[in-house]
């Protein structure tokens, strides 16, 4: 029995129909690797219709960097440096579902000043991600000055890391068995005043692009998903809320100090790309909400709970941990065969199935929906090839 | 028309004064003539590296930045280097494109401009041409503008400037429609089609608040048609720069892009300076009916800081659109032309015919 794989080239292949003197044919175009709007170097082959988008293939591979394979020749302490390159916008958080999945299996036992710490940090973290999104999503629909702004609130918690961790991009913070350093002295202060600053500045964000009618008509009722298909296609986090399921692990899970503190799981209600929208303007407010619980309790104790010289080494098994990151769930699989490096490491990535959803949303929809649609589902390309 | 007008100003354009220098030497007519050409194409220069420093340092300021800096003062001359580096640039032609027309396109769409500026009456004495039938004339010339970007988009021989070119040809002649009907309305107030004797028809109050709300929606139409016809957001859809990387320009490159930049740019000023001129009074002083005091003192302004003072503001009014607004969908926005203003442009017309039959103004005078 032969298989028959379908490939690119299969796919591309018109039918045309020339019956008629008026008829009219599909074409196919490339969007991307190189398009202002696929972030990166996505490429999308579109089937077209005239501006009509028939179909969606996402062709993958173009940043691909082999981290899982990496990670296989690195030491557990290693591999989390690697894991900033996954998300980028989610440096710390995927550090964190390293860590974790490391201390779950080594059983590394965390004192309350780490929880905490991490908790503010990836809340902080996701803020900032959002705030990103929020600023390229303006720009997508044609809106520049969105993504100044974006940048603009951005900086400051940018800022606020770079104090305390060094970076401000690829932070490699969260260590197994506890944190790189210690917070700077000026930490709780900075992130007090940036939850001062950002209150009106999100308001702002609201009367520049959320009230916008233009903005309105781009989005409502676009790109419409239900909860079953976000499901079937596995996407999670922001997208797959937007759909009305309320899966979030955070709340679910309840890992960090998550489970301390009082937050809602934004859900939507339709599934379009306003709901998307929406959810992740009032993700920001809920982790503030959270920043704001955390920060005047930061317990007293150490940042770090084991040497950092100290090797670490799995038992043998298999270890699976997962994380919310702000763009979903991004789940970590070791397989250990006892020696200081992983045999194998698989990372199951939000981005890798959210960007799926583009190939059940945007047909029948315009090129510049498919623009809205794929801004809509906030996709980082590196995370997608890894 | 009052008294004043005629008597201080005595409006001449070039073209005039090259017709009465012609019997006595053809060569005082020719450096008339001269004179305007040089006139306009110096214009063009200047004004198209002015509104783009304008633009950037207004963009700037709209997103808490602030602009260029470097070059000269507060980065004056940013825009004199840019068009050098785009005067030394290579000039890619894509070896599958039609190299003829894709040379011809820009040329096309400066010359729609180009046209179009020869006869915008900026004062009494700065004024190169005065076309009898001025107003068709501006509607007629102006479709120069999209016969380029068509042709653009169709010679680079790339799936996404012809769609940029596409997008360009629906929407800038669907919009033509609304903005002539508009125009119309104007010309039933004044009843000539001259642009000057426009102007001067609103000696006594400008057109957009002298017939009872009809010139307010007209001015609207018009302002709102002119932005889609020259693809200024939120309006850009041609170029639509997230969608279709840079639309119909795509493959262009060079002093052959600065062209295409350039038209996009005067076009703003001309957008701006014909609603300026047929709603706001263009280079005619602010006066009010028969107050001849007030409208005295009105007139020591002279007419071209009236004229570049209305234009400004509506060219800021252009630039602030631009760098708040998102961008309409393509199938919005035939929607917005086709449903929403063209009934409203009929309507408007009509009660504009009412109007003039009972010759129903503020301040009446012919």
């Amino acid at each position: 029995m032969s298989v028959h794989i379908t490939t690119l080239d299969d796919r591309v292949r018109l039918r045309q129909d020339d019956s008629s003197p008026l008829s009219t044919q599909e074409y196919f175009v490339n969007m991307g690797p190189q398009h202002p709007s696929t972030h990166g170097v996505l490429r999308l082959v579109l089937k077209l219709d005239g501006e009509t988008v028939r179909e969606v293939i996402p062709v993958l591979g173009y940043i691909h960097r082999g981290i899982e394979k990496m990670g296989e020749h690195q030491s557990y302490r290693q591999f989390v440096h690697l894991s900033d390159r996954l998300d980028y916008l989610s440096a710390l958080i995927n550090n964190w579902a390293v860590s974790m999945t490391i201390e779950k299996a080594a059983n590394i036992e965390l004192n309350d000043r780490i929880q905490v710490i991490r908790t503010l940090m990836a809340e902080l973290q996701r803020i900032q991600s959002h705030q990103l999104w929020w600023g390229v999503f303006g720009m997508d629909l044609g809106a520049f000055t969105p993504f100044l702004y974006g940048f603009r609130d951005r900086e400051i918690i940018a800022d606020i890391f770079e104090e305390t961790v060094g970076a401000r991009l690829t932070m490699n913070y969260i260590q197994p068995g506890g944190l790189m350093y210690d917070i700077h002295p000026g930490f709780v202060k900075r992130v007090k005043a940036f939850l001062q600053y950002f209150k009106p500045k999100l308001a702002e964000y609201e009367t520049l692009l959320s009230g916008n009618v233009i903005l309105q008509e781009r989005l409502r009722g676009v790109g419409r998903m239900d909860g079953q298909t976000a499901l079937s296609i596995g996407a999670t986090g922001p997208v797959l809320r937007a759909s009305g399921v309320p899966l979030d692990l955070r709340k679910s899970e309840a890992y960090g100090s998550y489970g301390k503190v009082a937050f809602d799981v934004v859900i939507g209600k339709n599934g379009d790309c306003w709901d998307r929208y929406w959810v992740r303007l009032e993700e920001m407010r809920q982790s503030m909400k959270i920043v704001e619980q955390l920060i005047d309790n930061i317990p007293e104790g150490k940042h770090m709970v084991m040497k950092p010289a100290v090797k670490i080494k799995l038992p043998e098994g298999c270890y699976y941990n997962q994380v919310e990151t702000a763009r979903g769930i991004l789940g970590v699989y070791i397989v250990s065969d006892g020696k200081e490096s992983p045999y194998r490491i698989h990372l199951r990535t939000p981005n890798f199935n959210n960007l799926w959803a583009i190939t059940e949303t945007a047909a029948n929809w315009r090129l510049g929906d498919l623009v809205a649609i794929l801004s809509s589902l906030d996709v980082v390309v590196p995370d997608i090839d890894r | 028309m009052t008294g004043i007008t005629e008597n201080i100003w005595q409006a001449k354009t070039v073209a005039q004064r090259a017709a009465e220098a012609l019997p006595e030497s053809v060569w005082f007519a020719l450096g008339y003539m001269v004179l305007g050409v040089v006139g306009v194409a110096a214009f063009i220069a200047v004004l198209g590296m002015g509104l783009i420093y304008a633009e950037r340092k207004i963009a700037g300021h709209f997103q808490c930045r602030l602009g260029p800096m470097r070059v000269g003062w507060h980065g004056i001359f940013q825009t004199v280097a840019d068009t050098l580096k785009l005067l030394l640039k290579e000039d890619v032609v894509p070896a599958q494109a039609d190299k003829f027309l894709h040379i011809l396109a820009p040329l096309f769409t400066l010359l729609g401009t180009i046209l179009v500026l020869a006869v915008l009456p900026m004062s009494p004495i700065v004024h190169v041409s005065d076309v009898n039938i001025g107003v068709v004339y501006v509607g007629a010339v102006s479709g120069f503008g999209v016969l380029g970007i068509l042709l653009g988009g169709w010679s680079s021989n790339n799936k996404w400037s012809l769609l940029g070119a596409m997008r360009a040809g629906a929407q800038i002649i669907s919009y033509e429609i609304s903005a002539t009907l508009a125009l119309l309305v104007v010309v039933l107030f004044s009843g000539t089609l001259r642009l000057s004797e426009i102007v001067e028809s609103q000696a006594a109050g400008w057109w957009i608040w002298r017939a009872h709300g009809v010139g307010i929606v007209a001015f609207l139409l018009f302002f709102i048609a002119s932005l889609a016809e020259i693809n200024r957001t939120p309006f850009d859809i041609p170029e639509g720069e997230s969608e279709l990387t840079a639309g119909f320009h795509t493959e262009y490159s060079g002093m052959r892009f600065a062209f295409f930049f350039l038209a996009e740019f005067i076009n703003m000023f001309i957008v701006a300076a014909l609603t300026a001129t047929l709603f706001l009074g263009g280079w005619m002083p602010f006066h009010i009916g028969d107050f001849a005091g007030f409208n005295a003192i009105m007139d020591m302004i002279p007419p071209g800081l009236w004229f570049t003072g209305k234009t400004a503001f509506l060219v800021f009014l252009i630039m602030w659109f631009r760098w708040t607004f998102p961008r309409l969908r393509v199938d919005q926005l035939m929607r917005l032309e086709w449903k929403v203003l063209l009934p409203i442009g009929f309507a408007n017309l009509i009660a504009a015919a009412v109007v003039v039959l009972f010759n129903f103004y503020f301040f009446p005078v012919r």
